[in-house]
């Protein structure tokens, strides 16, 4: 489903070429949960944004759902993107001028997809804020951002969704609840996870984790339940 | 297709969002500003226009010693122009003993088409506008012509065979000449009574001349038609070349209200683009967004076209209502002053400013928008993620292309729009050059000063790249309003000057010297102040630097016509106050040596004459030799007697010569007017006053448009200081909420916005006021031949004006932000 190999990663700055990124290789299967763990500055959100085609790895090669992404260009991978990927945010990320319902409808609108208003109101109710949907992002808490950003990542039924510290901006009661929710809706629509996180419980839950230290894989370990 | 879908589908929540107000309201402004412009120049320059055909009586003026050829009628009522036909010859005409020299010219119904002919029942008497020609066996006579004659209205005059009744005392014709070459006072008649008097005969020197008016492309195709026939003796006029002062006032009104048009364009232009830009930079997070979730980036430019163009569109659709308000209103308020018999607008001011505002749009959000196809998608991750900047060139190309098509359209004057352009561009450029180096200064020095001025200071110094457009934004909104506040305070001075209270409304010519003295002593009578007699000798050349004028190929028609006819020739120690020497040197005052000529300096051009070279005269049979010593410019909107030609003192000593006065006669004054022309029947009084109020019908006109447009183009530079404002406005709200809620005071962060926009607002006022005055300097005296007036009043009150404008929008703008409970802020999105 997700490969990575030889995944390297370097940029140029002031003070000179840095590597982030060193030769990182895995592959992660259909319906698998993935948590990647590593300190602060480890290349975690550098790793996740590559596996998710926003970016271009400096060499080695990332394949998603069958297609190569380091062959296509950037509006080839917005193709895959579009029909293959999720994404949740640490800052949410919601569009400040639409209201709640209108942010979930953004992704099934890019897909033209039939009764985006419909289905959009659909998820909005699984995630529990049906009261709210005609709430605009700054009326709305963290955990509710949260949950709409959720309710737009699984809104086109994704084959593979990249959650990038879902839970940092949000207490451990609220970040509780998002997790749980986001599995919940993973394994109903059995699509694959590739959780970034810091913590190692959240880890725990995953079927898989890998470490990053200093953009080197360290580990690579299946959680036995 | 289905980002255009997607377009349309989601302009409606940007419209509610209230984020894109600052777009919407940018165009609809410039589309109001462009419609009012572009009516009022319609209007005023149309009824300006009319006015200075009066000159013509006719919009074009055909002029032939040979009789018109039928043709030329047929063509006019082909294109269903209004046409009349005047006759015109020197003829000595008799009442009872006296006789005198007159211009005869018979007229046809119909005279004349532009303008109104005046007569008044007496000599001096009141007088009223006359709707019709003298009828059939009645003349109108010059009252010069009566004097001479010792007429009144009502007695016979014989005009070759024929006997015709003095109807009316003929006061004023539109076409009259203000020169002294048709020294004859004007008898007219009517065409009809003209073969009876038998004397347009073979070998007659009559002048025949076509009038024409009518709608203006009528007029047009008319000429278009007949042009390639036309014999080369027949003299064309349109107001274009007809050198009046009257004309010379709308030529000048015309030109400022197509540098009005052309300013409140370039003004919209930078509202736009400012407006763009923060369109482009506010959606950045949202395409970024939209791509991470698939988008491609052509579904992210078409989606950002289309509701750019759907924006455009409703702005655009606001903005033409106001216009159109505003020209119902205007309509209304200018109703007398415009005259009324002019087809109606329509809507085209208001098609054209709609067209104008899109092409802007266009033009100017297309680098914008270019930037936004490529925002990076790593930004949903890495917010200071940004695309690489769009190419100046493209920039530059774009935005200038669009202007350049606008402007070409708007206006023909090329001087006008390469001095306007080119001067914009340099001075955003030396604006864009500061802008970056007061980044530079400001980002080194900021300790030792309190939180405000540093908060203020560090925000110009951090937003580099976006302070030194503003400073652009804010410096050439400041140079176009101020450069139209100098030139439009030239040119209201400039006729101010001509609308002298004194202005002279009186000229005596034909005075001999033995007759100063006993008219000067008649207006001492009459408590009138003594005039200057400006002496005037008549001669032909004949030689210039010993060729025949004859044999010489001149530049121009006007120079070979000049040379071939008598000259009036005058000669002075001192050079007059309304001359100015533009090459060579005018002489000492004692100057007692070889004969010099002091040369107008377009008949010099006309006649080819350069400095140095030696000119033969005839006069009264005796030659005499001049050497050209200078060049002239002056200054026919001061109705003071000028000459082409002016000599050196002792040069005419000896020669012949009448002299000429000019002088102010109140209303209540003219009575001496009629005595002078009783005492000295030789004597002409030519009265200037109809001119004079036509001329001050124009100015008047000119003022209120040029006033009037002023202020419009003012709101549209108003909004541009707006528009660059509101760029910033997003980042200022979140900034001032930290400072906030950090526990700075809202004062005190009040006052680092007001130090900031102070700091810009200097810089760019500064800039303006020097790039102003320059190019004000170059289109008053290049473009409109208005001297320079360098104020620095004006410049420290532009100056000022100008800081307290950017600051003042930058309060009004800032202060929601500020006001703004900073929780609300920091909670979104
Ligand atoms: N474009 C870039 N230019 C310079 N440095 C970069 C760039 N992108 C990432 N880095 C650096 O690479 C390192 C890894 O960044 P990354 O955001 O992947 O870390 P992370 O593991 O997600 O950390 P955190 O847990 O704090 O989010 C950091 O030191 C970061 O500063
Ligand atoms: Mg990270």
């Amino acid at each position: 489903m997700l490969a990575a190999n030889n995944v390297s990663k370097q940029v140029i700055s002031p003070e000179g070429g840095l590597t982030i990124l060193s030769e990182v290789s895995f592959e992660i299967d259909y319906g698998e949960s993935v948590a990647i763990v590593g300190a602060s500055g480890a290349g975690k959100s550098t790793l996740l944004a590559l596996l998710a085609g926003l970016d271009l790895p400096t060499s080695g090669s990332i394949q998603l759902d069958g297609n190569v992404l380091t062959d296509l260009d950037e509006d080839g991978r917005a193709r895959v993107r579009a029909a293959s990927v999720g994404f949740v945010f640490q800052s949410f990320h919601l569009v400040p001028s639409l209201n709640a319902l209108e942010n979930v409808m953004l992704p099934l609108e890019l897909g033209a997809a039939e009764n985006a208003r419909k289905k959009a109101a659909d998820i909005i109710s699984q995630v529990g804020l049906s009261e709210r949907g005609r709430h605009y992002p700054a009326q709305l808490s963290g955990g509710e951002k949260q949950r709409v950003a959720i309710a737009r990542a699984f809104a086109t039924e994704p084959a593979v969704l990249f959650a990038d510290e879902p839970t940092g901006n949000l207490d451990s009661k609220t970040g509780e609840n998002i997790m749980q929710l986001m599995f919940d809706l993973n394994r109903n629509s059995s699509a694959t996870l590739v959780l970034v996180t810091h913590d190692q419980s959240l880890a725990g839950r995953c079927d898989r984790i890998l470490s990053l230290d200093a953009g080197a894989l360290v580990s690579d370990e299946k959680v036995r339940r | 297709m289905k980002a255009i879908v997607y377009a349309i589908r989601t302009i409606g929540r940007e419209l509610r969002s209230g984020e894109v107000l600052v777009l919407l309201s940018a165009v609809a402004l410039a589309v109001a500003a462009l419609t009012a412009v572009g009516f009022l120049t319609d209007r005023i320059g149309k009824a300006v226009a009319r006015q200075a055909n009066e000159v013509l009586a006719a919009d074009l003026r055909l002029r032939s010693p040979e009789p018109l050829p039928a043709e030329w009628l047929e063509a006019a009522e082909r294109f269903e122009l209004e046409t009349a036909e005047t006759q015109n010859f020197p003829s000595v005409v008799f009442a009872g003993d006296e006789s005198s020299l007159a211009n005869v010219k018979a007229v046809s119904a119909g005279y004349p088409l532009r303008g109104k002919v005046r007569t008044a029942n007496r000599l001096f008497g009141d007088q009223q506008e006359a709707n019709d020609i003298p009828p059939a066996g009645s003349v109108w006579a010059d009252g010069a012509l009566m004097a001479r004659l010792n007429a009144s209205v009502g007695d016979t005059i014989s005009v070759g065979e024929s006997d015709l009744r003095i109807d009316a005392v003929l006061t004023y014709r539109p076409d009259q000449s203000i020169g002294f070459a048709s020294l004859a006072p004007t008898v007219l008649l009517n065409l009809n009574d003209l073969p009876a008097t038998n004397l347009v005969k073979e070998g007659s020197r009559v002048g025949y001349a076509l009038l024409v008016a009518g709608r203006e492309s009528d007029v047009d195709d008319f000429y278009a038609d007949v042009e390639d026939d036309l014999p080369e003796s027949v003299r064309v006029r349109n107001r274009e070349d007809s050198s009046e002062s009257a004309a010379n006032a709308s030529a000048r009104a015309q030109k400022f209200l197509s540098l009005t048009a052309v300013i409140s364009l370039l003004l919209s232009a930078v509202a736009i683009a400012m407006s763009a830009r923060r369109f482009a930079h506010r959606r950045m997070d949202t395409v970024a967004l939209m791509k991470s979730l698939g988008a491609s980036q052509q579904f992210v430019i078409t989606a950002a076209t289309v509701q750019l163009l759907l924006l455009g569109i409703v702005g655009v659709c606001v903005g033409s209502l106001i216009g159109f308000a505003a020209e119902k209103i205007l309509t209304s308020m200018l109703a007398d002053l415009i005259a009324n018999d002019l087809p109606p607008p329509g809507l085209q001011p208001v098609f054209l400013a709609a067209g104008s505002a899109l092409i802007l749009l266009i033009g100017f959000a297309m680098p914008s928008l270019i930037q936004l196809r490529n925002a990076p998608p790593l930004r949903v991750l890495r917010h200071d993620e940004m695309p690489p900047a769009p190419s100046r060139l493209l920039v530059a190309g774009t935005s200038l292309l669009a202007v350049a098509a606008m402007l070409y359209s708007a206006i023909g004057d090329a001087r006008l729009l390469l001095y306007v352009l080119g001067g914009m561009l340099g001075v955003s450029i030396v604006l864009y050059a500061t802008g970056r180096l007061l980044v530079a200064l400001l980002g080194r020095s900021r300790g030792g000063v309190g939180i405000a001025w540093r908060y203020g200071l560090a925000n110009v110094a951090r937003r580099g790249r976006a302070s030194a457009v503003q400073v652009v934004a804010f410096g050439l909104g400041l140079t176009v309003l101020l450069l139209l506040t100098f030139v439009r305070t030239d040119l209201l001075k400039g006729w101010q000057q001509t609308l002298d209270e004194n202005a002279p409304n009186s000229f005596l010519i034909n005075i001999q010297a033995h007759e100063r003295d006993p008219i000067a002593e008649i207006f001492a009578r009459n408590e009138i102040g003594a005039p200057d007699f400006v002496p005037m000798v008549r001669g032909r050349m004949t030689t210039i630097d010993g060729d025949d004028v004859k044999d010489i190929e001149f530049p121009t028609e006007d120079g070979k016509w000049m040379a071939n006819r008598e000259a009036n020739l005058t000669w002075a120690a001192k050079l007059s106050e309304t001359n100015d020497i533009v090459s060579g040197d005018w002489w000492p005052e004692d100057y007692q040596g070889d004969p010099l000529v002091s040369i107008e300096e377009e008949a010099a051009a006309d006649l080819g004459v350069e400095l140095g070279q030696k000119l033969t005269f005839t006069i009264a049979g005796q030659e005499i030799q001049l050497t050209v010593a200078s060049f002239r410019e002056v200054n026919w909107d001061s109705f003071k007697p000028n000459f082409f030609m002016v000599l050196s003192p002792g040069a005419l000593d000896g020669f012949p010569a009448t002299f000429v006065a000019s002088l102010k006669v109140q209303a209540e004054e003219r009575g001496a007017l009629l005595e002078i022309a009783r005492a000295h029947p030789s004597v002409s009084v030519i009265d200037l006053e109809s001119i004079l109020q036509q001329v001050k019908g124009i100015i008047e006109k000119a003022t209120l448009a040029v006033q009037a447009v002023f202020i419009f183009t003012l709101a549209a530079g108003i909004a541009v200081l707006f528009a660059a404002v509101q760029s910033t406005i997003d980042e200022r709200r979140f900034e001032s909420a930290m400072l906030r809620a950090l526990g700075v005071q809202r004062g005190t962060v009040l006052f680092g916005v007001l130090t900031e926009f102070a700091a810009l607002g200097l810089v760019a006022g500064f800039l303006a006021a020097a790039g102003a005055s320059i190019l004000a300097w170059l289109i008053s005296t290049r473009v409109f031949e208005l001297e320079y007036s360098f104020s620095p009043l004006l410049w420290s009150l532009g100056l000022g004006g100008g800081i307290l404008l950017v600051c003042l929008s930058g309060y009004v703008a800032a202060r929601g932000a500020i006001n703004a409970p900073p929780a609300d802020v920091l909670r979104a999105a």
